[in-house]
């Protein structure tokens, strides 16, 4: 069995910080939205109201609620097909995120992205991107457009460990550090691309390593904490935005599902004790933990919030089911720019 | 008017339009320092500073991404090639990134971003820098196809793929960059989509584009000696293709020959063949014939390698063919 991906926490950590517990709360709140959202989406997929690809990202929540989190509401995100989580961390109602994934028209990218590209760019939430590693060089150019434009923002890109040995990784991060550009590679690294196993598929077991290729910064984090993730991005997004210089984070996580719907838990490629082993570092209850041993919430605060996000998700459910699908006429829209769209024929 | 080259009004244009509007940068291979590898970006460097002017590594699928990317979030990057072949290396990007991103994104998100290079055989550079890839990038809805034959349309056509909306594949003729013509002054547009007829004629329409174009002019000067009026359409743009253009040359002459670089095969000439033949089928005389560069990789050797190319007499040939002549 492979060793355990996350970093485990020191012994003895510090108190938690009381002036933030109304940010630390609605973290907790984020995770159990997005575990619900998730959990209500494979529901939906199996009864078929949702088609396609559909990549859930439950065991991961940590990772975008605490990285999210430290960005300001100017910045772009991009991300992987694996981003329901991000989007709604992000802020994107979990209805738009939810009638995307039905294919509706209130979704949020208008039934014609679906689960693999939400879009919403009042928030600089510029995709899921459906081609392992083709959105890193897009993060670079946004990161560049920031410098171009000499505004503070800085540009995040989320990924999986598989976009590593992808040629436009290296392409994209190269770049970034020989030019300076104000951007966040954030890999989360859960062990698996699809079904092969990180150390059958790099030849260097330390992802944060390859940083060192192109004299970047860069950090192993452990992503099954919300406040470690936190902290982490919070120092490479003060590096982008006052330093002018890139971060490679290794962020180490583990999905707790499959690849996609179609992928049972664990499969040929790992095993059951295993996918057990890390169900024992939820983010969710690791945190919840954390808050209640601290004092800053209690055990009946905990199952009512988890209530509350509940239903939260059924409504979401409920008007996904209900919203219009796409008018016809859509399908010939937004091919170009302008009324008149499409050209080819 | 002045008469400049096809690299000189390229370069007028790129200088005017990033003269315009502070949001059109070049970035690429050799563009700044180098002075571009064809000589297409001299001076700019000097003009706009290396913000404007971004030498990349070479790079494409990186430099190809980071254009796209800038684009996503309203800047109006102008992605240099060195040719179109090394931009094989980005076709993910222009097709899986650029060409999609407003579809998928339900508008919010577009591209307004211009990737240009050489395209097409110069001489005896062999199969791998000897390639004409206009089918590839026109059969994907969302992105433009531009391709112009002379100065003039070289900087009227740049000048609108920088301020288009959309993400325009703009492929000059690496043949064509010494070549000469009258270029109007400052602000000189031709619109994306419309063809151009480089030559009236009533016997027969030859429907070209890039460097085919003065191929197929060669080819109606020999036609006219020997009696036979050839109307030369130069389609400028590949994609949106001006089919009425086509269609009402077509409807004059009722005979057609279609002319490319490229490959015969899924060529763009099928594709005006498609148009011609279900929407003028009354119209034709004869059966459409095309002209193309052979069906092999590009040989070096330079009998081979004329041999593999499009040429007058080539075209000469199929226009007697149509007019039943021999």
């Amino acid at each position: 069995m492979a060793e355990s991906t996350a970093a485990r926490p020191k012994a003895k950590s510090k108190g938690l910080d009381a002036a933030r517990a109304d940010e630390y709360r609605r973290w907790l709140r984020e995770m159990m939205l997005i575990r619900r959202f998730e959990e209500k989406a494979g529901e939906a997929y199996s009864l078929g109201k949702i088609g396609g690809f559909c990549h859930l990202y439950i065991g991961q929540e940590a990772v975008a609620v605490g990285s999210l989190a430290a960005l300001g509401p100017d910045d772009y995100i991009t991300c992987s097909y694996r981003e329901h989580g991000h989007a709604l961390a992000r802020g994107i109602s979990a209805r738009a995120v939810m009638a995307e994934l039905f294919g509706k028209a209130d979704g949020c990218s208008g039934g014609k992205g679906g689960s693999m590209h939400l879009f919403d760019a009042s928030l600089g939430f510029l995709g899921g991107h459906g081609i392992v590693g083709g959105h890193i060089p897009l993060t670079t150019g946004m990161a560049f457009a920031a410098k171009y434009r000499n505004t503070a923002q800085v540009a995040v890109c989320y990924f999986g460990e598989a976009a590593v040995n992808n040629g436009a990784f290296h392409e994209a991060l190269n770049m970034a550090a020989l030019w300076k550009l104000p951007a966040i590679y954030l890999c989360e690294n859960n062990r698996y691309g699809m079904g092969t196993a990180l150390e059958r598929a790099s030849a260097l077991y330390d992802i944060s390593e390859r940083a060192c290729s192109y004299d970047m910064a860069n950090e192993v984090v452990d992503g099954q904490d919300v406040l470690t993730m936190n902290a982490a991005m919070e120092r490479a997004v003060q590096r982008a935005r006052t330093e002018k210089h890139p971060t490679l984070l290794e962020v180490r996580t583990y999905r707790f599902m499959g690849h996609s719907m179609s992928d049972p838990i664990h499969g040929h490629y790992r095993t059951r004790e295993e996918v057990e082993d890390q169900r024992k570092r939820d983010p969710i209850t690791v945190w919840s933990h954390r808050l209640i041993e601290d004092g800053l919430m209690d055990e009946p605060a905990v199952r009512a919030m988890d209530k509350e996000v509940l239903e939260e998700v059924d409504d979401a459910y409920q008007f996904a089911d209900q919203a219009a699908d796409p008018d016809l006429k859509e399908l010939y829209t937004d091919v170009y720019a302008g009324e008149n769209s499409v050209n080819g024929e | 008017m002045a008469i400049i080259t096809y690299r000189d009004a390229l370069n007028q244009a790129l200088r005017e339009e990033m003269q315009r509007d502070d949001s059109v940068f070049l970035m690429g291979e050799e563009v700044g320092v180098y002075q571009g590898a064809y000589k297409v970006s001299r001076g700019l460097l000097d003009e706009f500073g290396p913000n404007r002017v971004v030498d990349t590594p070479i790079t494409e699928l990186g430099f190809a991404g980071v254009g796209v990317g800038a684009a996503m979030v309203g800047l109006r990057p102008v992605i240099e090639f060195m040719t179109w072949n090394f931009a094989l290396l980005a076709v993910d990007q222009l097709v899986n990134s650029a060409a999609k991103m407003r579809y998928m994104s339900n508008g919010q998100v577009g591209v307004p971003a211009v990737f240009r290079g050489p395209g097409g055989a110069a001489l005896q550079l062999a199969a791998q820098h000897s390639q004409a890839f206009e089918s590839w990038y026109a059969h994907v809805p969302g992105l433009k196809v531009v391709m112009p034959a002379t100065p003039a349309d070289a900087k009227g056509l740049l000048k609108s793929a920088i301020r288009d909306d959309d993400p325009v594949v703009f492929i000059e003729g690496e043949m064509l960059y010494n070549l000469k013509g009258e270029v109007p002054e400052g602000e000189h547009i031709v619109p994306i989509g419309q063809a151009d007829i480089k030559r009236e004629g009533a016997d027969v329409t030859l429907v070209c584009h890039s460097k085919s174009v003065s191929v197929t002019l060669k080819a109606a000067e020999q036609l006219a000696a020997d009696g036979v009026n050839a109307e030369v359409v130069d389609l400028r743009t590949i994609r949106p293709l001006d089919r009425e253009s086509v269609l009402s040359s077509v409807a004059k002459t009722h005979r057609c020959v279609v002319v490319e670089e490229g490959w015969p095969f899924a060529g763009i000439g099928a594709q005006v063949v498609d148009t011609i033949q279900r929407e003028a089928f009354d119209e034709l005389d004869a059966p459409i014939l095309r002209v193309t560069g052979a069906d092999v990789p590009m040989p070096y050797n330079k009998q081979l390698e004329r041999a593999a190319k499009a040429d007058p007499a080539k075209v000469v040939a199929a226009v007697n063919q149509v007019l039943y002549r021999e």
